[in-house]
């Protein structure tokens, strides 16, 4: 075979090294720069254990029995006082094999009580297998973790479970208060107590959330898809309906 | 008295040679194995070292007291002698042809009136190492890289010499510092540049020749890791394996520093532009040197890049490529400057 000429392609490799090294690598510095994870990213599993209630459902439902509960049986006085005892499981272990578990994720999926969230945690790598089983304190750390979920859409009504609890926790705090000032001016107490109870309810008008006809032509001929169209149309009419009787309140 | 007086000038003259060109060799290769690390790490997308101080320059000292560190193992059915010795029989020749290489204007610790022919004829010394630890590593990767080495070696040796010849021939000067001054003096059709201009071919053949000679990529076929599992450096370990690893970087840095001189100008930054007289006696040599070292480590980047971007050769591709192709170009190339040279 006589020598082969050199060809314009040995000049485009030096070209393609030379550019390579101009730019910035992408190489994460990691231990000294954390990565920028998303916000849902699934990286351990936590227990909320509070919530729990021992029916191993996630435990009957993970693919590779990676997950270890006991439980005993506890009498209980009956709720109100009167009646028999009842009874009721408690939590006495909950643990992950994080050797075995696989990362499907169908324990959170199952569980019915809320009591299993994905965190972002992914820093517990150990020396040795048997570490990697977390128990219960490890997976309630864990819970601390998990990010809030994500915000409601504007004009979507708040759960009912969280209405209570906000109020519950509003009763309280006007309790608290009235029986401070009933402390302090025992004669102005009882006036003052109805008076704060209106202002609160009347800080943030109720609206019906309702498609607002005009917004969700509009966004559908920019080309929105049907699902945002609609999400955005009701809280534009939300957020209209507020305004207008908020202005109908102050006049 | 006298006597004494006189071996303690000698001494002294040593000394002050000495000192200095160890001290060069120690770090210069520093210098080029950063280059190396860094530049063929960015050019494949990677950082390299980062770790050891700032952006990893201490990665190579780190590296050092590791070898320092490692357990020195010699095969039994290795021949000891000749194994223990190769490392430094490869090492020496580099430390010895800096003996030679001016750095600047009075920057070099001897001006050999043969320069060029000491400084070829020494580096092709350290082939002899690398035979050596092929052949007593009682290894046959080893003496398979061993051979390559010297086929390599005899082959590339050629046409590295023509070239240099070339330059000889231009200059009507064996001695390192009359090329440089030579060059200072050179012009083409008035204009002063160095002899890479006319001799764009020889630079060429200078610089790919000395990529065979030091055996990197793509001419590293001896050490070639994924055939002959490091070929002549298979056997060793710790303090001779680095010795090894030196010898490759301040060859690199030793034959950059030559064709710096022979082709780049040498220490001056363009043919015809002089140093300043007026300036304080000292800082002429200290920004000569400083150009000279900036010229060398731009050719080592030259390797670092070609090693990066170009896979390997075949073996009888190389010597396809020397005998058939370089040698030849070689030879025209010297005819055709001496034509040049009885005709201007």
């Amino acid at each position: 075979m006589p020598p082969t000429v050199p060809k314009i392609g040995l000049l485009k490799g030096l070209a393609l090294t030379l550019k390579t090294m101009m730019k910035p690598s992408t190489t994460a510095q990691y231990p000294h720069v954390k990565p920028d994870l998303p916000p849902r990213t699934r990286g351990v599993i936590a227990l909320m254990e509070e919530n729990c209630t021992v029916c191993m459902l996630c435990a009957r439902e993970c693919p590779d029995w990676c997950i270890y509960i006991d439980s005993r049986k506890e009498t209980v006085p009956a709720p109100g006082g009167g009646g028999r005892m009842r009874t009721r499981n408690t939590l006495e272990r909950f643990a992950i094999d994080f050797a075995l578990c696989m990362y499907c994720g169908i324990c959170v999926e199952v569980c019915p009580f809320d009591a299993l969230f994905w965190s972002p945690e992914f820093e517990y790598s150990t020396y040795s297998i048997r570490e990697l089983t977390h128990e219960r304190d490890q997976l309630r750390r864990w819970m601390d973790t998990v990010p809030p979920p994500p915000a409601l859409e504007v004009g979507a009504e708040t759960p009912s479970e969280i209405e209570t609890g906000l109020d519950k926790a509003r009763k309280e705090a006007e309790a608290q208060i009235s029986a401070l000032l009933a402390a302090q001016q025992p004669a102005a107490a009882a006036e003052s107590n109805g008076g704060t109870a209106a202002a609160v309810a009347e800080d943030e008008p109720h609206v019906e959330a309702q498609v607002d006809q005009e917004v969700y032509d509009q966004l559908i001929a920019e080309g929105a898809s049907e699902r945002v169209a609609r999400a955005k149309a009701k809280s534009a009419y939300v957020r209209k309906e507020r305004a207008r009787l908020r202005a109908a309140r102050d006049s | 008295m006298e006597s004494l007086a006189s071996t303690g000038y000698l001494l002294l003259d040593l000394l002050l040679k000495v000192v200095p060109i160890v001290g060069f060799f120690l770090i210069a290769p520093l210098v080029a194995g950063y280059i190396e690390h860094k530049g063929m790490a960015h050019m494949q997308d990677r950082l390299g070292p980062m770790e050891a101080l700032p952006h990893g320059v201490g990665q190579l000292i780190a590296d050092g007291i590791k070898f320092i560190q490692k357990e020195d193992i010699i095969p039994d059915a290795a021949d000891r002698w000749v194994f223990a010795l190769a490392p430094g029989v490869a090492l020496v020749p580099a430390l010895v042809i800096l003996a030679v290489v001016p750095l600047g204007p009075g920057v070099f610790a001897e001006n050999l009136d043969v320069g060029v022919f000491f400084a070829l004829a020494v580096s092709s010394v350290s082939v002899i190492g690398l035979l050596m630890a092929g052949w007593a590593s009682a290894n046959k990767y080893s003496l398979l890289g061993g051979l390559r080495a010297a086929a390599q070696l005899i082959a590339y040796e050629l046409p590295l010499v023509l070239a240099a010849a070339a330059v000889v021939l231009q200059a009507e000067t064996l001695s390192l510092v009359g090329i440089v001054e030579q060059q200072f003096a050179f012009t083409v059709l008035g204009i002063p540049v160095p002899y890479a201009v006319p001799h764009a071919v020889g630079l060429g053949l200078f610089f790919v020749a000395s990529l065979a000679e030091l055996n990197r990529p793509p001419f590293d076929m001896p050490i070639a890791d994924s055939e002959l599992i490091a070929g002549h450096m298979t056997e060793y370990t710790g303090l001779r394996y680095a010795f090894f690893f030196l010898a490759e970087y301040a060859g690199m840095v030793v034959l950059a520093a030559l064709a710096t001189v022979l082709f780049l100008g040498g220490w001056y930054i363009w043919p015809g532009i002089a140093y300043p007289a007026g300036w304080p006696a000292w800082l002429t040599p200290v920004i000569a040197t400083g150009v000279t070292v900036g010229k060398i480590m731009t050719l080592v980047f030259l390797m670092v890049w070609l090693r990066a971007t170009f896979p390997r050769l075949r073996e009888d591709q190389l010597q396809r490529m020397s005998w058939l192709v370089m040698i030849p170009i070689g030879l025209f190339n010297i005819v055709v400057v001496a034509i040049a040279k009885v005709v201007a």
